[in-house]
């Protein structure tokens, strides 16, 4: 399937993207691809407990499984006002 | 009006747009750039912002509805700029128009302190010496 990921402020510094469409196995969750991402970028486990993420637009936990077309977003603390 | 604005904004036109002639309040929130940063001796000379402007607006209007029903009847303008705000600059504007303003004031207080916490903004202190941090705020 196809996933397009997000990424935002430091976290999109440690992926590299701010947005990019991966490829992933079926049977992938929110937490299999954050480990994909993971083993590429060195600094990017230390960030996962105050990482939430996003499933089209809503907040999903980890575990939540992926479907082709999903937009999934790494959303690190938020800084608005 | 909700929304997220790369363009400076414009406090008398979100004020324009919420003022009626049953409101005796207006109050009118302006977060602004300020040189000092809590976190670092450095002198701040611009924010630099990013959102998820899909999520953001979602969520300001879903803070905007939770701050009518509690505070209401209100009308409610909030509006949060990205890239980058120079020293002055708002980088948020909330305007609350009421009846009264002591639900004026609670209103505005509630929404920027909710915006605060929960929508889908980041922030990047540049220092003068050239430098960046990224900031979040405070649970």
């Amino acid at each position: 399937m196809r996933v397009r990921v997000l990424a935002f402020a430091r976290l999109r510094e440690l992926v590299g993207f701010g947005a990019r469409d991966l490829e992933l196995a079926d049977g992938a969750t929110i937490a299999s691809l954050w480990d994909g991402l993971a083993r590429e970028a060195a600094e990017l486990p230390a960030h996962r407990a105050s990482t939430r993420f996003a499933r089209n637009g809503t907040l999903a936990d980890a575990a939540t499984a992926l479907t082709d077309g999903d937009e999934v977003a790494l959303l690190p603390p938020v800084g608005g006002g | 009006m909700i929304g997220i604005s790369p363009e400076a904004l414009d406090p008398d036109a979100l004020v324009r747009a919420v003022r009626g002639d049953e409101h005796g309040a207006v109050v009118t929130f302006l977060g602004t750039t300020r040189r000092t940063s809590p976190g670092d001796p450095r002198p701040v000379e611009a924010l630099e912002y990013e959102a998820y402007p899909e999520m953001a607006v979602a969520e300001m209007e879903r803070i905007a509805a939770e701050t009518r029903e509690r505070f209401g009847p209100l009308e409610i303008a909030m509006v949060h700029r990205t890239g980058r705000v120079v020293l002055g600059e708002p980088s948020v504007v909330v305007v609350v128009a009421a009846p009264h303003r002591g639900p004026a004031f609670e209103a505005c207080r509630f929404a920027i302190d909710a915006l605060k916490a929960r929508v889908a903004v980041w922030k990047r202190e540049v220092y003068a010496d050239g430098g960046a941090a990224w900031i979040a705020n405070q649970p």
